[in-house]
């Protein structure tokens, strides 16, 4: 059978799968966000089941305040080179996109080493906008002992790296969450997760375990269509027999126990913090910070970085879409004085946010 | 806005946002706001004349170069108004220090690329700035062409129901200068497609062809999207009979970019009656442009205004125009 | 961003290697696995290396990568 009409004939099952209406399954990983939009696979679902988008992009959970860092860095006359999402986040008063139109040094690099090596070429004192989640860390990491190796002296690091277990942990209601202590945890409701398939190939499936403490179930999966809707109908059937087990359905890539090389070489240059979620509040152990022996390549030790706090946007409920809690249709600026043309939250923003995705694929 | 972003070059919806909100306030010409690829000059020798500029960085790219796209870019506007290039003008603004070696090889692509084309250079004019002004060669061209197809080529004659036609593959210009840029550490054998397609395209000269245009900066979402935005109809393409080469592919995934976003400049999207769809295949596939032609859509009736794609996976999904630059200085 | 695609290790260089997938290369870093030898195929994020396939599933993901676009 070909490879569509394997594709044609697992749709078609999902289609038809009989589901407790109220079924609700999150998905927590941007590129997945992206393809399930970009598949129309929520069109493929069974009556009653929604598939929910949790806080599974990177650049939509770093906190404002973190472009804020970048943009004073950026007018202090150093060179920011970041993946190329971050440069049309709005902060509270500018944007990196911005700043380089009113001419500062700002680049869009593919990889943490380009930027070391822009740094090295350029001879400038060169920052890069570390931000991501156990996917990008250990490459960050990496770079970081690299620069230390060769003595890279103008480079270094803005750090906003965050761990995805501890937000599931947190959006099901394990740990408290910041500033959602009066509501009932987010999670509450949900059949189970659509793990990310990148991140798990460094953490392995057991860092998943807790879940099932909780009767959630979790398949980790790829990124192709087939990938996605074989999964959530894994998925499902869990849900239907009442069985809940972390399951691997990435083994192409995934590997049961992760990548520990790579866990390593993140543990050498980080250490877990707790740290600020966009939309999610104070959550403990969330975070990555370079350990002391690195702190040479920490700008907010480097540089004297001045920001100003500016009153939240009002009527964004960037936050809510994070957590899961609504669409983003029912955000009152989407795809009114937010789009993206025009982005106002970063859900918008970034390629992988809900809202921008919702506006680009419907 | 206060500032000029370079998003705005970027061919999608933020460059339409420019020319709508700033310089329609002052061009308001009914030609000018029609919006073709060229403008239908009035009068019994009402030929169409075009204009455009080339920033393409590097300006040498696996494929072709600057002067190869000048020429190529204005013959293409006159073409997919189904008007045969005659005569272009040629303005260059050249960075002091520019090698003349390397203006050599523009100008030798620029001869070749006329006789290709059919096109004669009747005016030029050169400008010299110093060091640091120019990035090296900046080129514009001006087409003055003969309108040959039987009936006007013009949106407002699509219907639904019509075909929608693609000659070739997709995205091999975007890439191959993103590519020659070496940004991205990429090393990728991708050649750029610009060629002149009048050759190709008027072999369809006696059908009558409602609509044509060369998917450039933006893609082929934004030439769809540009050709639905309020109208009383809508596109649907197939995804599985969009022709992408695996290198395109390739890159596009590495690096996150939508192939349907990406430039062409040796493609034309043609929309014909679906009665006319097979004979205009095989016309089209007589060319060596065209070897590759085939169908990838209809237009439709439901959602006007809007373009969708089934997917590979059997669902729907809407086709978005790109928005702000996916790659400055593409072409 | 999770954006990774599978690529073939065709030349080590110490900790860095060249890989490539339908005539496109890359040199990336191979520091984040154990073990990467010539003719790998590694998924690549970031300029890294972060998983290895066996010979069997890069015929599979290429499989996979293929079908999603038409072969011109």
């Amino acid at each position: 059978m070909s490879k569509d009409a394997e594709l044609n004939r697992l749709a078609g099952r999902l289609r038809s799968l009989p589901a407790r209406p109220g079924t609700r399954i999150m998905e927590v990983c941007g590129t997945h966000t992206v393809a399930i939009r970009r598949f129309g696979i929520q069109k493929l679902l069974p009556e009653g089941v929604r598939l929910v988008s949790g806080p599974g992009c990177p650049v939509c959970v770093t906190p404002e305040r973190f472009i804020d860092e970048a943009v004073s860095l950026a007018r202090q006359g150093v060179a920011v080179a970041s993946f190329g999402d971050m440069l049309r986040v709005p902060g509270s008063f500018s944007s990196l996109e911005r700043e380089r139109a009113d001419g500062r040094d700002v680049r869009a690099v593919y990889s943490p080493l380009d930027a070391l090596a822009q740094a090295e070429g350029t001879g400038k004192e060169t920052v890069f906008l570390a931000v991501g989640f156990e996917t990008t860390a250990p490459a960050i990491a990496a770079v970081a002992l690299k620069a230390v190796e060769k003595k890279a002296a103008n480079f270094s690091l803005l750090t906003a790296l965050r761990l995805v277990p501890p937000a599931l942990k947190a959006l099901i209601g394990e740990i408290p969450q910041g500033d959602a202590a009066a509501q009932p945890p987010a999670g509450s409701g949900l059949a189970g997760f659509l793990l990310p398939g990148h991140v798990s190939a460094i953490i392995g499936k057991h860092a998943y375990d807790f879940l099932l403490g909780h009767g959630l179930g979790g398949v980790i999966s790829g990124f192709e269509a087939v990938d996605i809707v074989s999964s959530l109908l894994l998925l499902l059937a869990m849900h239907e027999k009442g069985i809940y087990e972390i399951v691997n359905n990435y083994t192409r890539v995934v590997r049961d126990q992760g990548n520990e090389k790579s866990r390593g070489v993140m543990a050498e240059a980080f250490a877990v913090a707790d740290a600020e979620w966009r939309g999610l509040g104070a959550i403990p152990a969330s975070a990555l910070e370079l350990r002391p022996a690195f702190a040479g390549l920490d700008a907010r030790r480097r540089f004297a970085i001045k920001v100003e706090s500016a009153p939240p946007r009002l009527g964004c409920r960037c936050g809510e879409v994070l957590r899961g809690l609504v669409d983003p249709p029912a955000c009152p600026l989407f795809s009114k004085a937010c789009r993206p043309d025009h982005p106002l939250g970063p859900c918008m923003v970034s390629a992988e946010g809900s809202c921008s995705a919702w506006v680009t694929y419907g | 806005m206060d500032k000029v972003l370079l998003a705005h070059g970027g061919g999608g919806s933020k460059s339409a946002e420019l020319v709508e909100r700033v310089f329609q306030r002052f061009l308001r010409d009914p030609l000018l706001l029609e919006m073709g690829d060229a403008a239908r000059l009035p009068g019994r020798s009402g030929g169409a004349f075009t204009t455009d500029s080339f920033v393409v960085r590097p300006a040498f790219f696996p494929g072709g170069d600057i002067g190869r796209l000048a020429v190529c870019g204005t013959v293409n506007d006159l073409a997919v108004m189904g008007a045969e290039p005659l005569y272009l003008s040629i303005g260059f603004i050249i960075e002091e220090g520019f090698p003349v070696r390397d203006l050599e090889r523009v100008l030798a692509s620029i001869a070749i690329a006329c006789r290709q084309s059919g096109a004669r250079i009747v005016c030029a004019d050169t400008k010299v700035v110093e060091r640091g002004k120019a990035d090296g060669i900046y080129i514009n061209t001006s087409g003055i062409g003969r309108p040959v197809f039987k009936k006007p080529v013009h949106a407002s004659r699509v219907k639904p129901g019509d075909a929608v036609l693609i000659n070739g593959p997709l995205g091999l210009h975007g890439i191959a200068v993103l590519t020659a840029r070496n940004e991205f550490g990429l090393k990728a054998s991708v050649k750029s497609d610009v060629a002149p397609l009048w050759g190709l395209i008027r072999k369809c000269r006696a059908l009558d062809v409602p609509f044509m245009r060369d998917p450039t900066r933006g893609g082929l979402a934004q030439t769809l999207n540009e050709l639905v935005r309020k109208r009383r109809f809508g596109a649907r393409i197939v995804e599985a009979e969009l022709p992408i080469p695996k290198k395109v592919a390739a890159v596009c995934d590495l690096l996150g970019f939508d192939p349907l976003h990406v430039a062409n400049e040796g493609k034309v999207v043609m929309v014909v009656a679906e009665k006319d769809a097979e004979k205009a295949l095989r016309l089209l596939r007589r060319h060596p442009l065209g070897k590759g032609a085939r169908r990838i859509g209809a237009i439709t009736a439901v959602h006007p205004g809007r373009v969708v794609m089934a997917t590979r996976a059997g669902s729907e999904r809407i086709v978005m125009p790109p928005v702000g630059e996916i790659l400055p200085r593409i072409c | 961003m999770c954006l990774a695609v599978p690529m073939k290790v065709i030349e080590i260089k110490g900790d860095m290697a060249v890989v490539e997938i339908s005539g496109l290369r890359r040199e990336v870093g191979i520091m984040l696995l154990d073990k990467v030898k010539l003719g790998d195929w590694v998924i690549i994020h970031a300029g890294f290396a972060i998983s290895k396939l066996t010979k069997k599933q890069a015929r599979e993901t290429l499989a996979l990568f293929e079908e999603g676009h038409l072969l011109v």
